[in-house]
């Protein structure tokens, strides 16, 4: 700890950080643009001005950057000295030179960092006579909107984009008072991350484009803490509705998981809960009591019904179901290619040889093995944590010549292309590959003896993988020393391969390094799960799609599926066999092969009608709640299915009136989920006897919105399952964690108010942590090394042995619906090796039929040179895919 | 005693005084342009709608009575979609109007608002936009803001130097 003062008080502060960050962490307003609490200070702008004086008998001192300066014990510096609030004001001045008169149409306006900066400083009134610059706008794809005119150059943008994201298509161009921030021609951005620009950009140059379309300013929208459900981080976000209509999502600050930053398919991906396919009402339509005891009568009479639960469900909606139809006939809907090795993550995540990562962990890793998986597309914020890490030996350097850390530009030039150990093990080239120090293409199982092998060069005593190549053993031997010599290693593997040997594999690398590191507890393994709530279903251990099919055919009276497309999981044939061996009821959200097969369908809310538990990949639960309520006639499933289980005797009237009340059932139920309760604070929870409110205090149109339906304004809906309330009376401080959604400060409209809710800048969110790690992500002592070392891949005559590959835009289910997505995903191709294609005959762009035994598929073919030999890629989960169950040997035959 | 002559008198020279009785409604009392009464939404110079859907005028609102959405056309003009003023609430204090960069919402010195059912004092977009300016000429906010427009490109607002060419490396 330093001592500095501050206009002559002495304050307690971090000696690493420098002085913006301290003064701000202390509660003080200073301004600025260009320094951002994760890329650091480049001192760009020159707002964040202060006055430094040499020591107490200074009484001139010297303008400096607080962005820029280290507060060192014994700094002195004011605040509040005039010539430095006269020297921001001007910053501003300048800086609003050419600002156009743009705010009451500019998207940012409301929450919008200039806006907050400019006022804060003072500056009120515009003096220059002078004429304004101007600009083009690009078109930059569906997500982000462009109007430069109103850039202030403070390089945020590109720095993000660039050195924090690695996107290469934006930039600067031009010169002096030129310069522009843009592309170098009209088109999409390309990077995955560009939808944070939005946020990152502190003026309203890039603004969120699909907003856009539904326009709503902050202050009018309503939130709710939630969590991304379109892959297995976890991110927390924070969705907003307004008239009944989901209108955006914010990132919602989460230290360990997402910090600042969510990837576009978790930003742009919330349009499906808007699509026209949503399923309004129960169909065929008949009363909501009829329907129930209809359902209630077949459970109570027949017995024999079949429950298909859902990764993409929350805890308490699968558990509800399980409780229905009693846990041997309830199935957890993924096929078992899926569900071994997802079986595999949840047993790590159970009982793990090292504690697990969150993403935050990977960030601060100094050397990192990705073993099978294609991060960027199935785990993308951890691919962007894995960006982060490779910057840990620059830091390192840049701490050997007293540079710190936060000295971003001279951090960056210091360190060139220095770059800590990342290696890359998968199937095909990923995108991380550009930044990796070693890359190693192979099949699945031959990834899988790579880590066996490397296990056993770090730990003799792990397992020996017999006939290795000798490229392979000095490979492993290399990846041995590299992740032994690190401080913090990390290994990164999962369900993208879906093979389980390799989750083995992983396992018995992050053994060997727990069992020879120096300290145990600093080697860190990271695990990938397909669905948000994968891990979460996997800990329930139900039984497997296969074993339904096979259920069924042994007789069932009905079938109740859960938010699950069946004919995604599984062939056409057989899910048509499995739906018409009884009656069907499908609760879902949205219609689907599945939904138009049912008999009955009960509309089901999204996650931004209703609440629920996930688990996510680091076996982290988290709560997210209802950011609207439903429209008449759709409810949570956990709700629908409550409803059958009373009418049907299974649950008296009285049980499962709140959310709590499931949660209290499934801890009681089953002892892994033992700490979901304290993922956020329950229902009951109170500050001062008040609730938290949904709506800001600015909330506006409270007595017109409805004014053309009733002039009677009818009170707001209430919300028995959460401590948040509909409305924007209630408790006006900020909340504790896992109940903050928006976050805003006298002074502080934008994102940046964030600031206000953190224990230090950057650091976790005050009050409490937000979610619950199952098991806390300990490591266990008494696990063994695996020795289930698979087979080397041998490549077979006429056939292809196809692997899935993942993509962020179009694997995943949900986000499909939303028209930004659906634009940014690719066609699907099979990606076969050059060889591969010359040996069959075949050549690209050519469409040929795929066949797995008695399925088959005709796809275009797209030539990958970084596939091994007699290794191909499906895309998976997009339409022309679904239900083929990969990985598999499939027979390619040319039209 | 001396209270009740001067009562007396008092009355007595009331007598001989001018009525100040208005015989509303027959005979309309003059009230300023700057009185607070009945809302209207105005147009710009040009014709169009001056409100840009801001959503100021409604986050003024101390009692939140003005509800609206904003759209854009083809050429990124923004406008509302619906304009909604619930007059039963409205107190008529003119924040809205204080609160509007483009003067589009002006208050009128028309307070003869009664209606028999509450209904029929929600005002929408098409019983308050006018087709004209109101109170204050002159001002078209998108021929200041650096929006371009239809009939308005990047460079052609007041004040405004054409755009720049990003390929030139001139000083
Ligand atoms: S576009 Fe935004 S982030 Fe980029 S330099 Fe301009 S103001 Fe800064
Ligand atoms: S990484 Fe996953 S959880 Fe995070 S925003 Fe993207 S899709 Fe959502
Ligand atoms: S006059 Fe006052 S109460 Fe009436 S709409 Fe305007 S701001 Fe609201
Ligand atoms: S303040 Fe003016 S421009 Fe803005 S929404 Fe209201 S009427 Fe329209
Ligand atoms: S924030 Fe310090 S110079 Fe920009």
């Amino acid at each position: 700890m330093a001592t500095i003062y501050i206009d002559n008080k002495p304050y307690e502060v971090n000696p690493d950080d420098n002085l913006l960050q301290a003064c701000l962490s202390l509660g003080f307003n200073i301004p600025y643009f260009c320094w951002h609490p994760a890329m650091g200070s480049v001192g760009a702008c020159r707002q964040c001005a202060v006055k430094q004086f040499k020591d107490e008998n200074d009484t001139k001192g010297k303008i400096i950057m607080a962005c820029m300066t280290p507060a060192a014990d014994g700094t002195r510096i004011s605040i509040d000295d005039p010539e430095a609030k006269t020297f921001r004001a001007s910053v501003i001045e300048w800086l609003m030179l050419n600002h156009p008169h743009d705010c009451p149409v500019c998207d940012e306006g409301g929450e919008c960092h200039l806006q907050d900066m400019t006022v804060m400083t003072g500056h009120a009134y515009r003096r220059t006579r002078f004429r304004k610059r101007t600009y083009r706008n690009q078109d930059l794809g569906p997500f982000i909107n462009h109007e430069m005119n109103r850039c202030i150059q403070c390089y945020r943008c590109v720095r993000y984009y660039r050195d924090y994201a690695g996107g290469r298509d934006l930039n600067v161009f031009s010169v002096h008072d030129h310069v522009y921030f843009g592309r170098a021609h009209d088109g999409t951005l390309e990077n995955e991350f560009s939808g944070n620009l939005v946020e990152v950009c502190p003026t309203g140059v890039f603004t969120d484009k699909t907003l856009a379309r539904h326009y709503t300013r902050k202050w009018d929208l309503q939130d709710a803490p939630s969590i991304c459900i379109h892959c297995g981080v976890g991110c927390n976000t924070s969705p907003r509705a307004r008239y009944g209509m989901l209108r955006r999502i914010v990132n919602r600050f989460h230290f360990d998981i997402n910090g600042y930053f969510l990837c576009d398919r978790g930003r742009f991906g919330y349009e499906f809960v808007n699509s026209e396919r949503r399923i309004g009402s129960i169909r065929p339509s008949v009363p909501q009591r009829q329907v129930i005891e209809d359902i209630a009568s077949v459970i109570k009479n027949g017995r024999k019904v079949i429950g298909i639960g859902s990764p993409r469900a929350s805890l308490e909606a699968n558990f509800a179901l399980r409780m229905l139809v009693g846990a041997d006939r309830f199935f957890s809907g993924v096929r078992a290619e899926e569900s071994l090795p997802v079986a595999k993550v949840a047993e790590l995540l159970r009982r793990s040889p090292c504690p697990i990562a969150s993403v935050h962990d990977i960030e601060v890793s100094d050397a990192v093995l990705v073993l099978g998986e294609d991060l960027i597309n199935t785990a993308p914020r951890l691919a962007l944590a894995v960006r982060q890490s490779v910057r840990r030996k620059s830091m390192e350097t840049a701490a050997r010549m007293n540079i710190p850390a936060w000295h971003d530009y001279a951090v960056r030039t210091l360190a060139q292309d220095e770059r800590s150990p990342l290696v890359i093990a998968t199937p095909y080239e990923t995108a991380l590959d550009e930044i990796a120090s070693e890359s190693y293409r192979g099949a699945p199982e031959d990834l899988a003896r790579l880590g066996y092998a490397i296990a056993c060069a770090i730990d003799p005593q792990a397992p020996r993988v017999e006939g290795l190549g000798r490229e392979e053993a000095e490979l492993a031997e290399r990846i041995a020393g590299i992740l032994k010599g690190a401080n913090r290693p990390a290994v990164i593997f999962g369900t993208g391969c879906r093979n389980a040997a390799l989750i083995e594999a992983g396992a018995n690398v992050a053994l060997a390094l727990a069992r020879t590191h120096p300290d145990p507890e600093r080697v860190r393994l990271a695990l990938t799960v397909p669905e948000c709530n994968s891990a979460g279903l996997a800990l329930m251990e139900a039984k497997d799609l296969d074993a339904a099919f096979e259920a069924a055919r042994s007789g069932a009276d009905a079938i109740i599926v859960l938010e699950n497309d069946l004919y995604r999981r599984s062939a056409v044939q057989q899910v048509d066999e499995f739906l018409r061996a009884a009656r069907t009821v499908v609760l879902d959200s949205l219609e689907n092969e599945t939904t138009a097969k049912a008999e009955t369908i009960l509309p089901a809310g999204t996650f931004a009608e209703s609440e629920g538990t996930l688990v996510n990949s680091e076996g982290r639960a988290q709560r997210y709640f209802k950011v609207m309520p439903p429209r008449q006639g759709v409810l949570e499933s956990w709700r629908w299915l409550r409803e059958i289980a009373i009418a049907a005797g299974r649950l008296n009237e009285d049980s499962w009136r709140s959310l709590d009340a499931v949660i209290a059932a499934i801890e009681a139920e089953l002892p892994q989920f033992q700490e979901i309760s304290k993922a956020a604070p329950a229902a009951s929870f109170r500050i001062a006897g008040q609730k938290i409110p949904r709506q800001l205090h600015r909330y506006s149109g409270r007595t017109a919105m409805m004014a053309d339906i009733t002039v009677h304004e009818p009170a707001p809906p209430r919300d028995p399952d959460s401590a948040l309330a509909f409305s924007m009376e209630g408790y006006q401080g900020p909340p504790p964690a896992g109940l903050a959604s928006f976050f805003w400060a006298p002074g502080w409209n934008s994102y940046q108010a964030v600031n206000k809710y953190q224990s230090e800048i950057g650091g976790p969110l005050r009050g409490g942590p937000a979610g619950s790690r199952l098991g806390e992500g300990k490591r266990t002592d008494d696990i063994s090394y695996s020795s289930r070392i698979p087979e080397p891949f041998r490549s077979r005559d006429g056939k292809v042995f196809v692997v899935p590959a993942f993509r962020i835009f179009g694997s995943e289910e949900l986000s499909m619906h939303a028209p930004g997505i659906a634009a940014r995903a690719e066609k699907p191709f099979l990606e076969v090796n050059p060889s591969d294609a010359e040996k069959l005959g075949i050549s690209a762009e050519q469409e040929v039929a795929l066949t797995f035994g008695a399925v088959s598929r005709s796809l275009a073919i797209r030539m990958n040179p970084s596939l091994p030999p007699g290794v191909a890629a499906l895309p998976a989960g997009l339409p022309e895919s679904a239900g083929i169950p990969v990985p598999a040997w499939a027979r390619i035959t040319g039209r | 005693m001396f209270s009740i002559f001067r009562t007396l008198w008092q009355v007595a020279a009331h007598m001989f005084q001018r009525p100040i009785t208005v015989q509303y409604p027959d005979e309309k009392p003059y009230l300023a342009p700057r009185y607070r009464g009945r809302i209207i939404l105005s147009r710009d110079p040009d014709g169009e709608e001056r409100c840009v859907a801001c959503y100021l005028c409604a986050v003024a609102c101390p009692v939140d009575c003005i509800s609206l959405q904003a759209t854009q056309d083809e050429y990124g003009r923004r406008y509302p979609e619906f304009f909604r003023i619930n007059f039963s609430r409205c107190i008529y204090c003119g924040y809205c109007e204080d609160a509007c960069p483009t003067y589009a919402i002006q208050l009128t010195p028309d307070m003869e608002m009664s209606e028999y059912r509450r209904e029929n004092m929600v005002y929408e977009k098409e019983h308050l936009l006018i087709s004209g300016e109101g109170k204050y000429h002159g001002y078209n906010f998108y021929r200041v803001a650096g929006l371009s427009i239809r009939g308005k490109d990047k460079g052609e607002a007041i004040n405004e130097d054409p755009p720049v060419d990003i390929h030139s490396l001139l000083p």
